[in-house]
């Protein structure tokens, strides 16, 4: 008897006992269906995290300056300076931000205000739809223009172009000389609601002398540790030794602590999910068994006209492996079906790969041959007199 | 071929012993039986009297505790259970009293399915079917199930599967047990038909107006068997 055979005969004998074969498969339906939806939405999870994390910039360093004292005491100037005693470092944007209210004719919003250098739209992978960012000489002359993002443009001035015109920061008026392009939102809000300056004039306007926070875009990522302990040099000499007055912020470490908690998660609700599995193992075992005692006579008969143990052994094992092998593939159509349902109902993302996918079909075979080992070995056991005369 | 003289079935001096509670119990005491091909015997016993653990013996069913049987010319006595179960697929043609059909299977189904365990392709297999079935004239019927059919057409069906794999040897329990007189004559005058044909059969009954119709008949009795010579099938030759 051949492979194919069998599987006509496993094939026969599930559709005439359709409810039966749909309620012993159920088990494993669950179960893949679980693995196949849990996975796609923790994977998902872990992809939206990192996605949010390296928009605001890959090999990004934040520095963060508590000041000593009362005193703030890194200026712009210093900040750069710093930068430039490190090797490794391509960018430094010195940044001193502050939530305020801006004014264009009788339209008024509360967006951050960020005074900043040039370097601050590479660091943070901002684009200019229109006009032109900061520049250099905007600082040094006290220049009060200003680049606003995507968002705060639309609200302001709805459709009508912002270059050229005037906003009103705390009542000091600023020329828009451009805006950004939409980059979207991330962990720390929308990136499109900001109005940007030069640093210099947002001392003045502020009324503030120095940087709270320094944004550092390293050169290569295998450099980032490098340049964490030259700059934690650095602001050590400045601040005479008190580390309480600086932090060095590693980007690519929240990244990867994010990454771990939620592969940690997906593995979790995948073991979860492998435990309804075997469970679904166990009732497709349980049925089968019944079935090898219901089918004594049947045994019997294929015996009597010639079948062997081998032959009985495979027709069973192939039952029970077509079984869950079955509501594996249906399992992984629900699956699926249900990730997307729940991403489109709950807005969360969702990746399937296929590896997954093909983890959890052979993974319900194999329960299935596993669980169907015994019954149908207790099948191919049965002596043919004994079954015959079964009842 | 050289195997002309010797017999289907050769059986010297078989034994077989249960142990039931403590006590030995004899079902076959030193049988000895020789089938020539072509012969049509009747084994005719009350219940009890080891007819039936004969019948499993010679079906290779069951191995006897001592004794020698040769089947068509193989030593057979002492096989292990897979090689038992080849020899039943190709020596020897089951027709059991309660059919003993699948139900779940169409008739030509149930007739493909010892050469299905015996290797044969799809589509010879199918014409064996066919061809066995068109023998018991059952060749309009090929896809009704077993509930579908009389107990006379199941009874062909389960002779059509017997026939199928052309074995030298037709075994029949009871064939007639669970059909009523008339088609219990009918399928009777088919067997008898069959070994006109050529079919060497061994009949198992416990009815002797049964055996009566068969060339030959063996007496079974507290596990001895008594010839009793050639059969009246001269006398009956008209029904």
């Amino acid at each position: 008897m051949n492979f194919i055979q069998g599987f006509k005969m496993a094939i026969k004998s599930i559709l005439s006992n359709k409810l039966r074969s749909l309620l012993t498969m159920l088990g494993i339906i669950i179960g893949v269906t679980a693995v196949i939806a849990l996975v796609a939405l923790g994977q998902g999870a872990t992809k939206s995290v990192k996605e949010q994390v390296q928009s605001l910039g890959t090999n990004l360093l934040t520095v963060n300056i508590l000041g000593r004292g009362s005193t703030n005491t890194l200026s712009g100037t210093d900040a750069i300076a710093i930068g430039g005693k490190v090797n490794g470092i391509k960018y430094t944007a010195p940044a001193s931000t502050q939530s305020t209210s801006v004014k264009f004719n009788t339209t008024s919003v509360d967006v951050n205000v960020v005074g900043t250098n040039a370097d601050y739209a590479l660091v943070k992978d901002y684009k200019v739809s229109s006009g032109r960012f900061l520049v250099q000489i905007d600082l040094d002359v006290y220049q009060k223009v200003a680049v606003i993002g995507s968002s705060t443009a639309t609200e302001l001035f709805g459709f009508t172009s912002p270059i050229g015109e005037y906003i009103l920061i705390q009542g000091t008026r600023y020329k828009v000389v451009g805006v950004l392009a939409e980059k979207g939102s991330s962990t720390t809000g929308s990136n499109d609601e900001v109005v940007m300056i030069p640093l210099t004039s947002a001392e003045r306007l502020f009324k503030s002398k120095g940087v709270r926070t320094i944004y550092v875009q390293v050169e290569t990522t295998e450099q980032i540790d490098n340049v964490v302990t030259g700059l934690e040099k650095e602001l050590s000499s400045h601040f005479r030794g008190n580390t309480d007055s600086y932090r060095v912020f590693n980007q690519s470490d929240a990244l990867s602590t994010l990454t771990s908690v939620s592969d940690t998660l997906t593995l979790a609700l995948a073991g979860i999910a492998g435990i309804s599995l075997l469970v679904g193992g166990i009732g497709i075992m349980n049925i089968m068994l019944v079935s090898v005692t219901e089918r004594t006579r049947e045994i019997g008969i294929r015996k009597a006209i010639g079948a062997k143990k081998r032959d009985i052994l495979i027709q069973f094992l192939i039952e029970s492996m077509v079984l869950s092998g079955l509501g594996g593939v249906l399992g992984i159509g629900i699956g699926v079906g249900a990730a997307q349902g729940a991403s489109k109902a709950f807005n969360m993302d969702i990746v399937f790969s296929a590896n997954i996918i093909l983890v959890a079909f052979f993974f319900s075979v194999a329960i299935g041959v596993l669980f169907g080992m015994f019954p149908a070995n207790k099948a191919a056991k049965l002596k043919p007199i004994e079954a015959l005369r079964f009842e | 071929m050289t195997t002309i003289a010797e017999p289907v079935i050769r059986i010297e001096l078989l034994s077989k012993q249960y142990r039931m509670g403590g006590e030995l119990l004899k079902a076959l005491d030193e049988v000895s039986l020789t089938v020539n091909h072509g012969d049509f015997l009747a084994i005719i016993g009350p219940s009890g009297s080891g007819k039936s653990t004969l019948m499993n013996v010679i079906g290779c069913l069951d191995a006897p505790t001592s004794g020698k049987y040769w089947l068509d010319g193989e030593e057979v006595s002492r096989l292990k259970e897979n090689k038992q179960a080849e020899i039943r697929n190709q020596k020897i043609g089951f027709i059991f009293q309660g059919f003993n059909l699948l139900s779940r299977l169409t008739a030509i189904e149930n007739v493909e399915l010892p050469l299905i365990y015996r290797g044969v392709p799809a589509k010879a297999r199918r014409e064996l079917a066919i061809a066995a079935l068109a023998k018991v004239g059952l060749e309009e019927r090929i896809h009704h199930r077993p509930v579908e059919l009389s107990g006379g057409q199941q009874q062909r069906v389960a002779i059509a599967r017997a026939l199928a794999g052309n074995p030298p040897i037709l075994l029949a329990d009871e064939p007639t047990g669970a059909l009523d007189t008339k088609t219990g004559k009918e399928v009777m005058g088919f067997i008898k038909e069959l070994n006109t044909l050529g079919h060497t059969i061994v009949l198992i009954t416990h009815d002797p107006i049964i055996s009566e119709q068969a060339k030959r008949i063996v007496k079974i009795m507290d596990g001895k068997l008594n010839e009793e010579g050639g059969g009246r099938l001269e006398l009956h030759s008209g029904i």
